[in-house]
């Protein structure tokens, strides 16, 4: 036994030394093949990995501590923590002694992307059963070991004893892998004790964040790492047509000018000379580019006259076209959402590094694996010469730059092999380059009965795609357009995120719902919530507009068309909450409500604003929201989430919108794209309702649509101004050219 | 800067390295380097301090904010020659011995008030500067000291609290 594991703990030693950086080195894990000759080649697991299987996600270490496996990635939502808690509780065993590893190609599972509020519901629950199969597992083990009946035998911080023996978890696997499928019979501690979860458990990643250890990917260095930075077109439609290669040579500190087509990029030891030589750079090429964007005319009217695939993705049995025109109350109206940014707070970054035909990328992507298949694709290595690892990154959002700063890095490092090629985007190629939240048409026409019911319900989308993610695709990644190898344009994406939330969750005999998919003028892709953000909006703002037609309580107007039970409770939730609000003059409260996806999290949002009537100014004063996530992992980390998803909604709708001219995306920077700051930030209160014994619900997106909705149905309680067209702030200036506000 | 000035400006930049003493974190260090440099990528770069972060490069979000004799400023816009002899501060400089945290970093992890992460080092930096400057600062006087920093993550009324939480008053 002492000999075994000295020799193992020499094995654990080379490996701290080797990989700089890269996956387990340091961390003691014990279950990776040796190295190659190439001490920083890619360490691949000696198992397959099965998602089925417990050893994809849970290492057991010699050292007493368990690494959870998980193929998501932590974009500050908390995902690392709440990983951690199903796991500690199954296992029995502080949290302190459990470490996360995050997406890393060939060593975590593959689940995709880390999106759509999904990464509770999906890997949370494999890492649940798979660590309460691990316990039962090794309860056995340790049952035969020792021989004591499993039921006498408990397990805690991987000492398992009973009858005055025991033995470790470690000491019972002796190194070897489990092998052994996830059982879903093994009983769960999480439905019994519940100790940790549902524990507003400290985030495990804060302590490093609040004293500036290295956490996210722009914080790792690795010797003799050199600095890039991309020289960019005037316009995304663009084409070098000639470069003063003489001049540029001359420049001082150049390590080295390159030029893949149209991609430009300079690299230097120095980050700030790398900065100032891609400035310099730029006074020497020459670039043929297209004024294509339509600039000076309403995004609104021009999205609807643009080409479009229609389908029908509702028509109830009973519809007919005459049952709106029918009722004795009708009512239609348009709304609109721009452009809006992802706007990270850091700029996107990548590092990669290649040699001898192997390429090794660091990225804050959502999805590691789909990175490596399109990286295959870009620059023309087979997968398993990819590895591709997942660094925190600045919050994220959905799909901003992470994974075109990735994929350059990468065609930068092809061309400087043998150093790791560090490239972080300047703020304003973040804002002018990453793919936006498209903007979107709604338009909604609905019939009343005499009773205040709705009898019919029409609505009609205008939107690009949403989710134009790499996907294994190199046309999706934004450098392909440019390095002139025959890749074509951003393929199609996700029609499905277009219509995200386009069914209204309450009950209405007869619904007409189409959606409409053109063609935008910017690149755009997943933003938090996807088209359920502007769905909601839209639907929420309506059913505050049929509610005043009738005269009826928008709370009560919302309850007399819902069936479910749940998503009622928030609602009688939210109405306690706003009770014993004292409107002044110039106020107003509004609210919001939805479903995420009409299957994942209940939000019901409560805005409650003023609005100087001489000057239009928008202050948020508070919001409430009262949420239903089904099993609650970590409360406080539900209502960080809500919380700031709630904030950034308003912000969304108070006042962002991507602008441009008929070249390029205007805003640049925080001056011209203003967020919400801190002396505009709303008070904020937040009532969970738990449900152990539910299954746990995605939240992370789920205020998006509710919020807005909540403030533009406040800002209308305060003015009488009904903002259909985003964003809040210019609407109201518009309209107060044209509409004297009500007294 | 026309392109031929902004040319010759560079064609010199390799020369134009001068060597600096400078204090940081109650520590001497010698920095050679282009004098204009912003104190940013000498801290990350040269120093390998994880603090401040760039965010934007011209001081709208101030998530690379550093101390100068205590008062917040942002790193990126501020360029080397100008420190001289202040006392430079950076997040990592706030811990006190043995590694206890800065009242204001345990008051930001008590109230979890952090998603990414990103632009905790500003507001941090901020918010010691602030409570240095004036022990009892009214929750107005708190917004209006951060109202520099952005947060994209919306952990707003969570950092508010963090700081109200030391104030005096």
């Amino acid at each position: 036994m002492g000999k075994n594991q000295q020799s193992r703990r020499a094995f654990i030693q080379s490996l701290g030394v080797l990989a700089l950086g890269f996956s387990m080195s340091g961390t003691g894990c014990s279950r990776f093949k040796k190295e190659q000759a190439d001490p920083s080649a890619p360490k691949i697991r000696t198992r397959e990995l099965d998602m089925e299987e417990i050893d994809s996600w849970l290492v057991i270490r010699e050292d007493g501590r368990v690494t959870i496996m998980t193929g998501k990635m932590e974009l500050g939502q908390g995902i690392t923590t709440a990983i951690a808690q199903v796991a500690a509780e199954e296992l029995h065993m502080n949290m302190s002694l459990i470490d996360v590893h995050l997406a890393e190609t060939g060593y975590t599972p593959d689940e995709g992307y880390t999106a759509g509020s999904r990464s509770i519901e999906t890997s949370a629950m494999s890492v649940r059963r798979a660590a309460a199969s691990a316990r039962e597992y090794l309860l056995e083990m340790a049952s035969q070991e020792l021989s004591i009946p499993k039921i006498a035998l408990t397990i805690e911080d991987g000492q398992i004893g009973g009858q005055g023996k025991s033995t470790t978890i470690y000491t019972l696997l002796n190194g070897k892998y489990f092998e052994t499928k996830i059982s879903s019979d093994a009983p769960l501690y999480a439905n019994a004790e519940r100790k940790i979860v549902g524990q507003s458990v400290a985030r495990m990643d804060i302590n490093s964040m609040v004293t500036g250890k290295s956490h996210f990917i722009h914080d790792l260095r690795f010797p003799a790492m050199v600095h890039a930075r991309i020289v960019r077109p005037p316009a995304q439609a663009a084409k070098l047509t000639s470069v003063d290669t003489q001049a540029i040579s001359k420049l001082p500190g150049l390590a080295k000018f390159i030029r893949v087509g149209s991609l430009v990029a300079v690299i230097a030891e120095d980050e700030y000379q790398a900065i100032k030589l891609a400035k310099a750079v730029s006074y020497f090429l020459a670039w043929d580019y297209q004024k294509a964007l339509p600039a000076n005319r309403s995004l609104m009217q021009y999205i609807r006259s643009l080409p479009a695939d229609s389908k029908m993705d509702k028509k109830s049995e009973a519809w007919s076209d005459h049952t709106i025109a029918n009722s004795p109350v009708r009512h239609r109206a348009a709304y609109f959402k721009p452009y809006i940014m992802h706007a990270a707070n850091g700029p996107s970054c990548g590092i990669a590094r290649y040699a001898d035909g192997r390429l090794w990328v660091w990225t804050h992507s959502q999805g590691v694996y789909p990175l490596r298949g399109a990286l295959a694709d870009l620059v023309g290595l087979a997968e398993e010469h990819i590895h591709v690892k997942g660094v925190p990154g600045s919050g994220c959002y959905g799909h901003n730059g992470a994974d075109d700063v990735a994929a350059e890095a990468a065609l930068l490092a092809m061309e400087f092999p043998g150093r790791h090629v560090r490239l972080q985007w300047m703020r304003e190629e973040e804002n002018a380059w990453e793919p936006y939240g498209t903007a979107m048409v709604l338009e909604v026409e609905a019939g009343l009965d005499s009773q205040g019911r709705i009898t019919g319900w029409k609505y009609d989308l205008w939107s690009d795609d949403h989710g134009v993610r790499p996907g294994g695709d190199a046309d999706n990644l934004m450098p392909a357009w440019y390095i002139e190898k025959g890749h074509g344009k951003a393929k199609s994406g996700f029609r499905g995120g277009a219509i995200r939330n386009s069914e209204p969750y309450y009950s209405i005999p007869q619904l007409h719902l189409q959606s409409h998919i053109f063609r935008g003028p910017l690149r755009r892709s997943s933003l938090r919530g996807l088209g359920a953000y502007a769905n909601v909006f839209a639907i929420e703002s309506f059913m505050d507009e049929l509610a005043d037609k009738v005269s009826i309580d928008p709370i009560d107007f919302r309850i007399r068309h819902l069936n479910d039970e749940r998503a009622i409770a928030c609602l009688k939730q939210l109405a306690k909450q706003i009770k014993s609000i004292k409107k002044q003059n110039q106020q107003g409260i509004g609210i919001g409500f939805a479903r995420y996806k009409n299957q994942a999290a209940y939000c019901a949002v409560a805005a409650h604003v003023r609005v100087d009537q001489q000057t239009n100014k928008v202050e948020v004063i508070k919001l409430w929201a009262a949420v239903d996530a089904g099993e609650v992992i970590n409360p406080d980390g539900l209502k960080n989430q809500i919380e700031g998803g709630m904030v950034q909604s308003i912000s969304w709708g108070l006042m962002e919108e991507v602008n441009f001219d008929d070249t390029q995306v205007t805003n640049l920077n925080w001056d011209s794209y203003p967020i919400l700051r801190f002396q505009e930030a709303p008070a904020i209160h937040i009532d969970v309702i738990d449900h152990p014994h539910e299954v746990p619900l995605g939240a992370g997106e789920a205020a998006q649509g509710p919020a807005t909705a909540a403030l533009v149905n406040a800002v209308y309680q305060a003015t009488g101004i009904r903002v259909r067209q985003l964003p809040v702030i210019k609407a109201l200036q518009h309209s107060a050219l044209r509409v004297k506000p009500l007294a | 800067m026309d392109w031929k000035s902004f040319y010759n400006y560079l064609t010199n930049f390799n020369t134009m390295e001068v060597e600096f003493k400078i204090r940081v974190n109650g520590v001497s260090r010698r920095i050679k380097a282009d004098p204009e440099t912003p104190m940013l990528y000498i801290l990350r770069n040269n120093l390998t301090l994880n603090g401040p972060k760039f965010g934007c490069g011209l001081a709208q979000c101030g998530a690379c904010m550093m101390l100068i004799d205590g008062v917040a400023v942002p790193s990126c816009t501020y360029p080397l020659q100008n420190v001289g002899q202040s006392e430079v501060t950076t997040l990592e400089g706030l811990s006190q011995e043995g590694g206890k945290l800065h009242p204001v970093q345990q008051s930001f992890f008590e109230e979890q008030a952090a998603q990414c992460g990103y632009c905790t080092n500003g507001l941090i930096m901020a918010s010691v500067a602030l409570l240095r400057r004036k022990s009892d600062p009214s929750e107005t006087e708190i917004r209006a000291e951060l109202q520099r920093n952005i947060c994209r993550c919306g952990i707003h009324a969570r950092a508010i609290r963090a700081v109200k939480k030391l104030s005096d008053r």
